[in-house]
């Protein structure tokens, strides 16, 4: 298993060193729309689904986000060498499951060089050694659903999340693989409703989930929210 | 390991039924849940059983083979797309994680009176609720010439396991340009896509190693399951392999001579070199012994799956009549689900929720070509009724059909793992 991380790191880290040179700041924050389903930036940032990225260059994987809980093969692959920069970074994001197995990063890649380069010289500007220096205003929140508070913030009934959850993990599992299929478990509530809702008003468009979502109540949503935030994954 | 008090009592369980007969562990003021078949609905209903019930109740899974392998994906094994190992599961961790007194023999009589089940080798199990999840048998004589006694020389491969290997092999060993038949199975039938994606699967064999092979699918059914979907893919790969015969082709009426292996249809004989015979179907056996059948299946109030005819048996998956829910391995798993809450209810006075089912079936047509087709449902008093559904498009494109196939893949991987710890 080691071995095959380092191999991993090693022979499919087909990355460019020039990724972050040749990028736009600019046109990269478009590209990071689709990021912030999952990851914040900027100050106050927050483990979502995925780890905060501010100061990602530089540092070595599956490390600087306390209490995140990175999935085990990009922990090997920490342990192994591997440290985010120009050159994994661009390797990574292009297609992170073959670079690294078992990652729970659920994204398919950004398999356009030209997004890779913006989005990586966008993401600099949020490590220390960024000659732009770090910039002091948090990137406007793109929520895929604009929901009001009290639906964004209902406290849910977590034993009743578990009644409803027998549902998700026929597919999910309950800590959850992610071959094909993304663990949901430990997702923080708040995302976990974004994203039911957004199914549930078909803005993400797996029908499966469409209809899953679809016969759920704010309060059941709340519900499962409660119960998949509060499983603690065992790695 | 962190011991906490689930894992020890599982341990504890399964420690003392190395030692002792299941009849020893079944003493004491324990609540006894016996469930025959240990598929999607058993496993399922066993598993979610025990894990809940903090030890209140002794749940004994009744199960002939030691290794389980899944009908679904099984098609995937004959494509190529999967080892055989890869659909086969153990009953270990059920044992030794949930504490489930696994027995591995043929449930053969039910007492309905004593509440007992006698197993071949003997035993007799007594019971406070009895979940029978026995899957289907075949309906003797429904294809003239064949009857199981004929199985390798034309396979169902209908049951997952060796039945599948040797279909592989057979159609392996087809002489360059031979003729691989399937004669269809009526409705109702376990896994309504299951025939269609064997099709496509063995298409999909074929044209790598014989690609002259032709297929011939006998079907007494005017349409099937995701139809257009599967009669477009099989267009699009396998162009000019496969023929389909509906009955206005004679599908109806097929027979079979396993002898001379050939096919006969609306009166004319067809010489095939492979010839996979999927029979009519009905509940599982111990279903008609037990005598809660109606017909060929068993009916069930879709509120607790409870069988019709005796409310200390629940009935799961492909044996029962429940509406509208396709005899499916997610049905079956899904069903198991809320017999499971109301067993518990029953004997521990556990909370219970109202009943709600979905299911989802996946067929892959070629490499990272997927479709599926899946609905809600919801128990009402007649049935289990059909809420919302949905089905993959024709003309997809392929980054879709093979998310649609990877997610088939999580899938699998979810509910194997739901249905065995």
């Amino acid at each position: 298993m080691f071995g095959r991380c380092v191999l991993a790191v090693f022979l499919f880290a087909a990355g460019n060193a020039q990724a972050c040179v040749d990028g736009e700041a600019l046109l990269g924050e478009a590209v990071y729309g689709e990021c912030s389903s999952c990851h914040d930036v900027g100050p106050g940032a927050r483990n979502r689904i995925g780890p905060p990225l501010n100061g990602i260059f530089g540092r070595t994987a599956a490390t600087g986000s306390e209490r995140y809980r990175y999935s085990m093969p990009l922990i090997r692959a920490g342990e192994a060498g591997l440290v985010w920069n120009c050159e994994t970074l661009d390797a990574y994001l292009a297609d992170p499951r073959s670079f690294v197995e078992g990652t729970k990063m659920n994204y398919p890649g950004l398999r356009d060089y030209g997004d890779r380069v913006d989005l990586l010289a966008y993401l600099k500007q949020f490590s220390k050694d960024s000659k732009h220096g770090e910039i002091d205003h948090m990137p406007e929140p793109q929520l895929e659903v604009d929901l009001p508070p009290e639906i964004l913030g209902m406290e849910g009934d977590p034993e009743y999340g578990e009644y409803l959850s027998s549902e998700c993990v026929t597919c999910h599992g309950r800590d959850g693989g992610n071959e094909g299929i993304p663990s949901i478990a430990s997702w923080p509530s708040e995302d976990f409703i974004i994203v039911m809702h957004a199914y549930k008003l078909k803005i993400r468009s797996n029908p499966v989930m469409q209809l899953v979502a679809g016969r759920l109540s704010d309060e059941e949503i709340a519900g499962l929210a409660a119960f998949f935030e509060s499983i603690k994954m065992d790695y | 390991m962190i011991l906490n008090r689930r894992t020890f009592i599982g341990t504890g369980a399964a420690a003392a039924a190395i030692l002792s007969s299941p009849m020893v562990i079944a003493s004491g003021h324990a609540k006894r849940v016996v469930v025959v078949g240990g598929g999607a609905g058993g496993a399922t209903a066993a598993r979610y059983i025990a894990k809940d019930s903090d030890g209140e109740i002794d749940v004994t899974l009744v199960e002939p083979t030691r290794q389980y392998y899944t009908c679904f994906f099984s098609n995937l094994y004959i494509g190529g797309f999967r080892d055989i190992s890869s659909i086969g599961h153990s009953y270990g961790a059920l044992a030794s994680e949930y504490g489930i007194n696994v027995v591995h023999d043929w449930a053969i009589g039910v007492d309905r009176d004593a509440k007992s089940v006698t197993l071949a080798g003997g035993a007799v199990l007594p019971y406070d609720r009895l979940i029978l999840s026995p899957g289907i048998d075949f309906i003797d004589g429904s294809v003239e010439g064949w009857d199981i006694s004929k199985q390798n020389k034309m396979p169902h491969a209908y049951k997952a396991g060796s039945q599948t290997e040797l279909l592989k092999a057979q159609i392996e060993a087809m002489p360059e340009g031979g003729v691989y038949a399937m004669v269809a199975p009526p409705n109702p039938y376990r896994c309504p896509p299951g025939p269609y994606e064997r099709i496509s699967m063995v298409a999909h064999l074929l044209k790598g190693i014989n690609p002259t092979a032709k297929i011939l699918v006998v079907d007494p059914k005017p349409k099937f399951s995701k139809m257009a979907l599967f009669t477009e893919g099989w267009d699009n790969h396998y162009g000019g392999m496969i023929d389909w015969l509906g009955p206005d082709m004679g599908g109806q009426s097929a027979s079979v001579n396993t002898d001379a292996m050939t096919v006969t249809i609306d009166g004319v004989e067809e010489k095939v070199d492979v010839c996979n015979v999927i029979p009519a179907q009905k509940a599982g056996k111990i279903c008609e012994i037990a005598g809660i059948n109606e017909g060929n299946w068993a009916p069930v109030t879709g509120h607790t799956m409870q069988s019709r005819m005796d409310e200390n048996i629940h009935v799961l998956g492909d044996a029962t009549n429940q509406g509208d829910m396709p005899k499916s391995g997610f049905s079956a798993n899904s069903q198991a689900k809320v017999a499971a809450m109301a067993v518990r209810g029953e004997l521990t006075g556990s909370k219970v929720f109202p009943a709600r089912f979905s299911n989802t079936c996946w067929s892959l047509i070629d490499t990272d070509d997927g479709v599926k087709v899946g609905a809600t449902y919801e128990a009402t008093d007649e049935k289990i009724a059909k809420v919302d559904g949905f089905i993959s498009q024709t003309g997809e494109d392929a980054a879709l059909r093979k998310a649609t196939y990877e997610e088939s893949v999580g899938w699998y991987a979810g509910i194997t793992a739901d249905m065995f710890g």
